[in-house]
C-alpha cells in the first residue's frame, strides 16, 4: 500500500521530466546537436557551473562557520546571532536581488552574482548544521578533547563528520537552488541555463529546444544527486534516547570575540539590511507607491491560502516516500525517493508548461484550477519536505518501534504513541519549509495559477519588470513580513534539542 | 505544547479554504490574457465592466509565455481575448488559426498600418523606439541619425539593450523587414560586438542612467514613466528619437485578439470595441503607461513626444517575420 503510494508520488514528480524527454525526441539528433554545440551554450554552461561551484561552496562555508560559532563559542547574544542568521530565509531571492541591484551596479558580475545568492541561500546549510550540532551529544568532543585533540583538531576530526550528512542535504537543497533560481540571476543579468530556458519560452516560438537546455539543466541535477549520495554513504547514524544534550562546552573566543562580532554584523547588515534598506527606500521614493490595500490584502489572502495548502500537501507526500527510504532501503525504494529530488532542478516554468500541457491533454477538467497549481507546487518542493522529513526518520531507531509492538501496540497505535510523537518536528519543519517556498513562488505561480489569482510574488515581479519599483515595495515588504512566521519557527525547531 | 503545533495547522487550513473555493464562481466572466502592461488595464478593465455590466478576469503574463500557452491550449483555451505589448506574439496565435475575424467596425477605427490584413486583430496602442542616453557621457550631437550605425566600430563598449525580450525582438523584425536578412545579420553581429546585454529594458535604462554604458536601444515610456515615479533612472539621462523612416524609428503595435474557441464572443467584441473606442482610448492615454493610442481621434499627452511628430518606417504588422529574427539571433549567439 506504503509502495503504491511512493511510487504514485514518484510518478507524479516525474510528469516534468518525462515532458523535457518527450518534446526533445521530437527534435531530430542533428537538430539538436545543431543547438547544443555553440558558444552561446559554452558559455552558459561555463556560467552555471562556475557560479554553481562556488555559491555552493560559500553557502557551505557560511553555513557551518555560523552555525559553530552560534552552537559551540561563548560569543554574546546567542539567541540573537541564531535568528539573525536564519533570517535571511525570509527574504526571496529575487527580492535581495532586488535590493542589491537597486543599490549598486557592481553586483551585475561573477561575483556579485555569487555574492547574492550565497546571502540568499546559506540558511539552507546553516539551518540544517545547527540542528544536527545541537542533537550531537557533547559527550563525544568532550571524549575527543579529553584524549588530548586541541578545538580546531576536534572540530575536524569529529563534529564535522558527525554533522556532515546535515551539510551535505543543505549543499544539496543550494545546488538544487542555484540550478533553478531564475529571478535574483535576471535581476544581476547573470545568464545561466535556467534564465535562458525562460528566455527561450519568453522569445522564441519552438519550444523543443527550451526544453533541450532544461534536459542538460536535469543532467547536472542527476549528477549532483549522485554525488550526495556517494558522500553520504550508509553509515548508521540512530542512536536510542536523547543522550545528554547537555550544554556542550564552549570555546572562548577571547581576543576573538571582537572581530567574530563583526563578521556576524556585517552578515546581518549584507544579508538582511540591503535589501530591506533598498525596499524602503523605494517606498518612500516612489511616487507609484500609493499601496491600494485591497489588492495588497488580496495578494496577502491568496499567498497564505497557497502557502499553508502547499505545505500541507508536499508534506504528507513525503512522508511515505521516506518511510520506505528509510525503513525498505532497496533499488526501488531509493528509486522512488531520488526520483522526487529530479523535478527539483527543473525550473518552475519547466513543471508548469508540462503540467499545462499534460492537464489539458489529459484532464482538462483539472486544468485551471487550483489542485494543477498545487501539483506544480508539490513536485517543485517535495524535496524540501522529504530532506526534512527525512532528517527526523533517520533518528527514530526501528528497535522502538519493534518494542512497542512486541508490548501489543497495534500498526496504527505504534504509529501515533511512538513514531508520530518522535517525527513530529520534522513534519512541522517540512510544513514551514515548503510554505515558505510556495509564498515566494514565482515563475510555476505566474503560468499555472488560475485566472485573476494574484499572489504577492507575481504582484512583486509584474510591478518591478515594469520598472514600477515603488509600486513593487509594498508587495516586496509583505512576501518578507509573510515568510517570518516560518522562518522563525524554523530557526526555533533547529534548536529545540531533539526529543 | 504538543496539541497546540496540529491546532495552528488546522487554524491555517481552514483559513486556506475560504481561498480555495472562492475558485469555484459560476458567474460567466470575460476571460482576458493580458501580456500588456498591468497598469495599462488596471484602469480600463474596470470602466468597461461600469459600462457594459460584463465582468472582467485578467491573466498576466509575457507576450510569448502567453501566445505559447495559447498555442498549447488550442481549442480547449478558456481565453476570450488576448492582449500583447507587441505584435509577433499575435501573428504566432493567427499563424496557429486560433484567431476569430474582428468586425468591421473595430477594425475600421484603427489606421491600416497599425492591424494585419487578415482582420484577424487588431493593433491597439503603439510605443515607439528610441535611444536613451546618458546625458554626462554623451551630447545629443554625437547620436547617429541611423539605428544601423550602431554596430559601427566606433559605438564598441557603449551601448547596451535587451536582446531576449520580445520588444527588441520586434525592432529586429522591422530592420529585417526594412534592410533584408544580410544587413540585418551584420547587424547584429556588430551590436554584439559593440554592446553589453542585459535582461529588461529597465535594466537597460538603469545602465544608461548610471552610466554603465552610453547609450541604451529601448522603447519611449520606459524613460517616460521613470520620470513620473520620480527619476531615479531618468535622471541623468535623455530620450533621442530617430527620424526621416529609419528603421530605429519604427513604431511597435500592441494587439487585442478574440479566441475562435470563445464561448463569449458578443462580450469579447464589446471588450475590443471599447478598446478601441474613444473612451477606452482615452483612458489608456490618460493612464500611467504612457503608450501611444492608435485611435486618431485620442491623443497621448502629458510631456510626451506628440503622434504626430514620429516619423516612423512604414511596415504593416504582417511583414514582421519573427522566426526569422529568432534564427538570426541564434545564429548571432543571442539566444
Amino acid at each position: 500500500m506504503l509502495l503504491v503510494v511512493g511510487v504514485g508520488v514518484a510518478a507524479l514528480t516525474l510528469v516534468p521530466l518525462g515532458y523535457v524527454l518527450w518534446t526533445t525526441a521530437e527534435l531530430g539528433a542533428d537538430e539538436a546537436r545543431d543547438f547544443l554545440w555553440r558558444p552561446r551554450i559554452g558559455e552558459l554552461l561555463w556560467n552555471t557551473v562556475r557560479l554553481l561551484v562556488a555559491g555552493v561552496a560559500a553557502s557551505a562555508v557560511l553555513g557551518v562557520v555560523g552555525a559553530w560559532v552560534v552552537e559551540r563559542t561563548d560569543v554574546p547574544g546567542r539567541g540573537w546571532w541564531h535568528g539573525l542568521l536564519c533570517a535571511p530565509l525570509a527574504v526571496p531571492a529575487f527580492v535581495n536581488g532586488y535590493g542589491w541591484v537597486s543599490t549598486t551596479h557592481a553586483v551585475q558580475s561573477f561575483p556579485g552574482a555569487v555574492m547574492v545568492v550565497t546571502l540568499s541561500y546559506y540558511p539552507l546549510v546553516y539551518l540544517p548544521t545547527v540542528a544536527a550540532l545541537r542533537r550531537l551529544d557533547p559527550a563525544v568532543e568532550e571524549v575527543a578533547t579529553s584524549l588530548g585533540r586541541g578545538g580546531w583538531s576536534v572540530f575536524a576530526r569529529v563534529t564535522l563528520p558527525a554533522v556532515s550528512p546535515a551539510v551535505l542535504g543543505g549543499a544539496l537543497l543550494v545546488g538544487l537552488h542555484l540550478l533553478a533560481e531564475y529571478g535574483a540571476l535576471q535581476l544581476l543579468n547573470y545568464p545561466t541555463l535556467t534564465t535562458a530556458i525562460l528566455q527561450q519560452y519568453a522569445t522564441v516560438f519552438n519550444g523543443p529546444e527550451a526544453t533541450l537546455l532544461a534536459l542538460v539543466l536535469v543532467s547536472f541535477c542527476l549528477l549532483l544527486l549522485g554525488l550526495e549520495l556517494l558522500l553520504r554513504g550508509h553509515r548508521r547514524r540512530s542512536r536510542v534516547g536523547s543522550g545528554s544534550s547537555g550544554d556542550p562546552v564552549r570555546i572562548r573566543l577571547g581576543r576573538m570575540r571582537l572581530p567574530v562580532l563583526a563578521g556576524l554584523t556585517g552578515l546581518a547588515l549584507w544579508a538582511l539590511g540591503v535589501p530591506l534598506a533598498a525596499l524602503v527606500r523605494w517606498l518612500l521614493r516612489g511616487t507609484s507607491a500609493a499601496v491600494d490595500l485591497g489588492e495588497l490584502s488580496g495578494a496577502v489572502v491568496t499567498t497564505l491560502g497557497l502557502a499553508v495548502s502547499g505545505g500541507v500537501t508536499a508534506t504528507a507526500l513525503a512522508v511515505p516516500v521516506v518511510w520506505l527510504a528509510v525503513r525498505n532501503r532497496g533499488l526501488v525504494t531509493t528509486a522512488v525517493e531520488r526520483s522526487v529530488y529530479t523535478a527539483s532542478a527543473m525550473p518552475g516554468i519547466v513543471i508548469a508548461l508540462a503540467l499545462v500541457t499534460v492537464s489539458i491533454r489529459l484532464v482538462p477538467s483539472l486544468y485551471q484550477t487550483v489542485v494543477v497549481l498545487l501539483v506544480g507546487y508539490t513536485i517543485l518542493f517535495l524535496p524540501r519536505a522529504v530532506v526534512s522529513v527525512r532528517s527526523t526518520f533517520e533518528l527514530v531507531p526501528p528497535g522502538l518501534e519493534e518494542v512497542a509492538r512486541n508490548l501489543g501496540c497495534t500498526g496504527p497505535g505504534v504509529a501515533r504513541r511512538v513514531t508520530l510523537p518522535l517525527v513530529l518536528p520534522g513534519l512541522t519543519a517540512a510544513t514551514a519549509l515548503v510554505s515558505l517556498a510556495v509564498a515566494t513562488e514565482l515563475t510555476a505561480t505566474l503560468l499555472l495559477a488560475p485566472l485573476g489569482t494574484d499572489t504577492l510574488a507575481t504582484r512583486f515581479w509584474s510591478d518591478a519588470s515594469s520598472i514600477a519599483y515603488g509600486a513593487a515595495a509594498p508587495y516586496g515588504l509583505a512576501l518578507i513580513v509573510l515568510s517570518i512566521p516560518s522562518t522563525w519557527l524554523l530557526g526555533r525547531l533547529s534548536i529545540r534539542s531533539a526529543s | 505544547m504538543t496539541l497546540t503545533r496540529p491546532a495552528l495547522g488546522l487554524a491555517a487550513l481552514a483559513l486556506a479554504l475560504p481561498v480555495l473555493t472562492a475558485c469555484g464562481e459560476d458567474e460567466p466572466k470575460l476571460i482576458i490574457y493580458n501580456a500588456q502592461h498591468e497598469q495599462l488595464l488596471e484602469q480600463i478593465a474596470p470602466a468597461f465592466e461600469e459600462e457594459t455590466g460584463i465582468d472582467v478576469e485578467l491573466r498576466h503574463g509575457k507576450d510569448l509565455e502567453l501566445s505559447n500557452q495559447l498555442v498549447q491550449e488550442g481549442d480547449a483555451s478558456d481565453a476570450d481575448v488576448f492582449l500583447t505589448e507587441n505584435s509577433p506574439a499575435m501573428s504566432q496565435v493567427e499563424q496557429a488559426g486560433l484567431f476569430e475575424r474582428l468586425p468591421d467596425d473595430v477594425l475600421e477605427v484603427i489606421p491600416a498600418q497599425y492591424r494585419p490584413r487578415s482582420g484577424l486583430w487588431t493593433g491597439f496602442v503603439a510605443r515607439s523606439t528610441v535611444l536613451v542616453y546618458n546625458t554626462d557621457l554623451v551630447e545629443e550631437s554625437e547620436l547617429p541619425d541611423s539605428i544601423l550605425e550602431l554596430a559601427e566600430p566606433e559605438w564598441a563598449g557603449r551601448i547596451s539593450f535587451s536582446p531576449t525580450g520580445a520588444d527588441f525582438q520586434a525592432i529586429v523584425a522591422a530592420i529585417l523587414h526594412l534592410e533584408g536578412e544580410e544587413a540585418t545579420r551584420a547587424w547584429l553581429e556588430g551590436i554584439e560586438e559593440n554592446g553589453t546585454v542585459y535582461d529588461g529594458n529597465n535594466v537597460v535604462l538603469e545602465s544608461v542612467d548610471a552610466g554603465e554604458s552610453e547609450v541604451g536601444i529601448v522603447y519611449h515610456y520606459y524613460w517616460e514613466r521613470d520620470r513620473v515615479e520620480g527619476g531615479d533612472l531618468s535622471d541623468d539621462s535623455a530620450q533621442y528619437y530617430f527620424a526621416d523612416q529609419d528603421p530605429g524609428a519604427f513604431l511597435s503595435v500592441s494587439g487585442a485578439g478574440i479566441l475562435e474557441s470563445s464561448d463569449m464572443k458578443d462580450e469579447a467584441r464589446e471588450f475590443l470595441e471599447f478598446l478601441v473606442g474613444e473612451e477606452g482610448q482615452q483612458i489608456l492615454a490618460d493612464s500611467y503607461a504612457l503608450e501611444y493610442p492608435l485611435n486618431p481621434a485620442v491623443q497621448l499627452e502629458k510631456g510626451v513626444k506628440p503622434f504626430s511628430e514620429l516619423q516612423p518606417p512604414v511596415v504593416n504588422v504582417s511583414d514582421l517575420d519573427s522566426e526569422a529574427v529568432v534564427d538570426l539571433m541564434t545564429e548571432v549567439g543571442f539566444l
